[in-house]
């Protein structure tokens, strides 16, 4: 394909797609360049404009009782799917990041249905206004289980929810006092959730919230300096508005599409990589009233993200998401992808169960010999076949190239193919020679095709192994 | 070298080896080890509280837990220490922050330094050997982690190394030639880019040196099926093969006990001290159990009254040294209960600092100077009836 009407460098399309979504494939780079920059962005910002993922289509290669949702292996796997075909690429990736933010888990609750709508809630309000998200967050079984708000009674409070909803999922440690928090948790006394059936013989099924009046603690409370009978719509309304909210979401926003901060712990006493870019959304925060479409949009629009180039080790499933883009694996609906749950517990990311309510650790404690091994391992064994549709891409392409096919040439066309890698000069130079041993690729005689094909799935295979490709 | 043991192969003593074992979540001190003729403790806890007819005693004061049986037997038979009351000035009630400060041994401010990694830098300063350190488990704890200090973190023990998929020996030495070549250090190419370097070259070569463990070790000991069960038979089969391996770390996840604390932590504490159980008994079998000691610690004790389901985070926990060479029973005292000494009203408080029992560790047992380490000179214990420096 001659591309004459290119607006947009496809650099930073790949940038944009490797960010704002789980990496593309040289067509849809393509594709996605055709438009300007901005329309991109507001784009993938408003996903509506874009059809779902036919759900009920791959569930029937799912048949499992409870209502399909009795497996967490086969909806982490489900997930991966929708992270590689979906339409909408961002509300996938806003989705997975509210999930770490957010973090609530499969292995207290082991009630698949519950962990299933939560991440379902999450991928709804994933772009809507702060007090949406929080307000549907406090309303989630899953959420209310893990954190035990169904223990949060009038009469003798758990302060679970009161606490995490301050520091991990709006303020950030040192900035409210453990008063607020009691007084946080009394305002949501009440909000628990009730089971519509017994587990036995059917298996689980879907909670449902309910507000129990009888059980919440009607009396005056003092909270960030307000007074009144608060409920915990009012306790939310009062933590949007904290500019301490602002500054500690659009730092987790900046690092997870910007660049790796320091671990969230030393945010209270380490400043921000970038301030300007931390106060840029801070600004789009309160110019929005809390507006999450638009901070993110704001964010991708901005110069510092367009030059965060590789500034972002990749998390285990972007990782994951990233070499099934390159291999066209399930591109259609099949059977087999609980196979992912196991793998990502490999590289250190359960999908649907963080190690606690703090999320995942990101950035370089992704990566110890450990955790490499199994994303090299993952990554050269998922691409050796040459009769997978994303590698047949592949090789058709450097096949249909202008003879001579010299190793400059091939090494260039695979590395753009894995979303336009950037390698170091050493490491395409170690690659080259390496092509160069055996030298220009033919493609004449059946020997000459099979071993071209061999070098080039070798190539893909350590270009995959490399540092670089471990970044984003 | 800062060692006090001579070279662990000439048979007569071998250097001293740490064992950490990691209770995430917050372990419940008072319901492991329970007061349980105070009336107060029953009075605080009118759910969780163990009844004093299920309770395993100790003395007239203070009993295990009913489902610590294992632990309560090598207690009795001398070999582990429980520090009562461990802790910081003001305990922090965050997982996270908590377990940073245990790992760090910074209280006060973020480090980045984790204390075992400094223990590295000590015993292995132009890191030799990378297997000096191991974990067991997913992702490196910050206690091994530091700039430049090489820790091994094992998920699979049994298949552990670079592009196993790869059948053809050949082609699968020359990817990690090529691998190799694309490690090696660049100058200018940032920390984290040299830091995947680092840990890409020391996985090749830790791969190579634990490849043998699998396949030395022989056992008569059956671990249950459990991940602690599963991560100290790890650490049993790659002590047995004397890799020179100083350091083993492993987590046991699930301690945060908000809600249904009573069936929860019953199943944790069975499956913990029948892993130590079995682990003990492992190593006896090799010969290999004299040279070790077992760490166990929690990030912080819980709250003194229950909530009506669990208990909510709190400080004031417990630790537990276990070993051949300890010198078992109580050590420190236990928080005291009357409701006048609550901190806050509502949480124990510690009695001794954490830091301190580090350095009893780092000083009596590796043989090295704790104050760099822990940053400071804080109250130890003697808890052993034989040291590596002594013998």
């Amino acid at each position: 394909m001659v591309l004459t009407q290119t607006k947009t460098d496809l650099d930073l399309v790949a940038h944009l797609l490797r960010r704002a979504g789980y990496g593309a494939d040289t067509a849809e780079i393509e594709r996605y360049s055709l438009k300007s920059y901005n329309n991109i962005v507001d784009d993938l910002v408003n996903p509506e404009r874009f059809p779902d993922i036919e759900d009920d289509l791959l569930g029937r290669f799912y048949p499992h009782i409870a209502a399909n949702k009795d497996n967490p292996g086969v909806w982490n796997g489900r997930w991966i799917y929708r992270m590689i075909n979906s339409q909408r690429p961002l509300e996938e990736k806003m989705t997975l990041f509210w999930h770490g933010v957010l973090a609530t888990g499969w292995t207290k609750s082991e009630h698949s249905p519950s962990m299933v709508n939560h991440i379902q809630m999450l991928r709804e309000n994933c772009l809507a206004n702060f007090r949406t998200i929080l307000l549907e967050l406090s309303k989630d079984p899953a959420m209310i289980f893990w954190l035990d708000n169904n223990e949060n009674h009038g009469q003798s409070i758990n302060e679970n929810y009161g606490r995490e909803i301050l520091e991990l999922f709006s303020m950030g440690i040192g900035n409210y006092t453990e008063d607020d928090i009691k007084n946080a948790a009394r305002a949501f006394t009440g909000w628990t959730f009730k089971q519509p059936l017994p587990l036995y013989p059917f298996g689980h099924f879907e909670a449902k919230f309910i507000y129990r009046e009888d059980d919440h603690d009607n009396g005056e409370k003092e909270f960030l300096g307000h007074k009144g009978n608060f409920n915990g719509e009012d306790i939310i309304n009062i933590i949007a508005q904290q500019e301490a909210t602002a500054r500690f979401v659009s730092r987790h926003l900046y690092n997870f599409f910007v660049e790796d901060e320091p671990q969230v712990p030393a945010w209270s006493i380490q400043p921000p990589n970038n301030p300007d870019a931390i106060q840029t959304m801070v600004d789009a925060w309160f110019e929005s009233d809390a507006d999450i479409r638009h901070v993110v949009s704001v964010m991708l629009k901005s110069d510092f993200f367009k030059e965060a180039r590789m500034k972002k080790v990749k998390s285990p499933t972007e990782f994951v998401a990233n070499v099934l883009k390159v291999s066209g694996d399930y591109r259609y609906p099949e059977p087999g992808l609980e196979v992912f749950e196991g793998t990502l517990i490999a590289m250190g990311q359960k999908l649907m169960d963080p190690p606690s309510v703090e999320g995942w650790h990101t950035g370089k404690e992704w990566v110890d010999g450990g955790t490499l091994t199994e994303r090299v391992n993952f990554a050269v064994e998922t691409l050796n076949d040459a009769s997978k549709p994303g590698l047949r891409t592949i090789i058709d392409k450097i096949r249909n190239m202008d003879t001579p096919i010299t190793p400059e040439k091939f090494v260039d066309s695979i590395l753009e193919s894995l979303c336009r890698l950037d390698v170091s000069d050493d490491t395409r130079d170690t690659l080259i020679a390496h092509a160069y041993e055996t030298g220009d690729l033919k493609f004449g005689s059946e020997i000459e095709i099979q071993n071209s094909e061999e070098r080039i799935l070798q190539i893909v295979a350590l270009a995959v192994s490399a540092r670089e490709y471990q970044f984003e | 070298m800062a060692t006090n043991g001579t070279n662990g192969t000439n048979g007569k003593h071998k250097d001293p080896v740490l064992v950490v074992v990691q209770l995430s979540g917050g372990n419940d001190f008072m319901n492991t080890l329970i007061p349980y003729v105070d009336g107060i403790y029953y009075d605080s806890r009118p759910l969780v509280g163990i009844p004093e007819d299920k309770v395993l005693p100790i003395n007239d004061r203070i009993a295990f837990h009913p489902c610590a049986a294992p632990l309560r037997d090598l207690y009795n038979e001398g070999k582990v220490a429980i520090i009562q009351g461990i802790g910081y000035e003001n305990s922090s009630r965050s997982h996270f922050r908590a377990m940073d400060i245990w790992h760090t041994c910074e209280p006060e401010t973020i480090a980045t330094e984790g204390w075992l990694a400094k223990v590295i830098r000590e015993i292995d300063p132009d890191g030799q050997n990378p297997v000096t350190a191991v974990n067991f488990g997913r992702g490196l704890p910050r206690a091994l982690a530091a700039p430049n200090v090489t820790a091994t973190s094992v998920g699979d023990l049994d298949n552990y190394g670079l592009m196993s998929s790869i059948e053809i020996q050949q082609e699968r030495e020359q990817n990690l030639d090529i691998f190799k070549r694309m490690y090696t250090p660049a100058v200018g190419s940032g920390q984290v880019m040299e830091y995947l370097g680092q840990t890409g070259r020391d996985v090749l070569k830790g791969a190579d040196i634990l490849a043998v463990a699998p396949q030395k070790y022989k056992s008569n000991v059956e671990y249950a099926n459990n991940p602690i069960a599963k991560s100290l038979r790890d650490v049993a089969r790659v002590h047995t093969a004397g890799l020179g391996t100083r350091i083993f770390y492993t987590n046991h996840l699930g301690y945060d006990h908000h809600a249904q604390e009573v069936p929860t932590h019953a199943k944790l504490l069975t499956e913990l001290s029948e892993a130590i159980r079995d682990f003990m008994q492992d190593l006896r079998d090799h010969n290999a159990a004299d040279e070790v000691t077992i760490l166990v610690f929690t990030e912080f004790g819980r709250r003194i009254k229950d909530n009506g389901s669990g208990t909510d985070h709190g400080s004031g926990g417990g630790a537990f040294m276990i070993g051949e060479k300890v010198k078992g029973g109580l050590y420190s005292e236990y928080p005291p209960l009357e409701r006048s000494e609550w901190l806050n009203d509502e949480d124990l408080k510690h009695t001794i600092d954490f830091r301190g029992i580090y350095g009893t560790i780092l000083e009596q047992w590796m043989g090295l100077d704790p104050v760099p380490i822990v940053g400071g000179t804080f109250e130890q214990i003697q808890p052993y009836v034989e040291t590596p420096t002594a013998a």
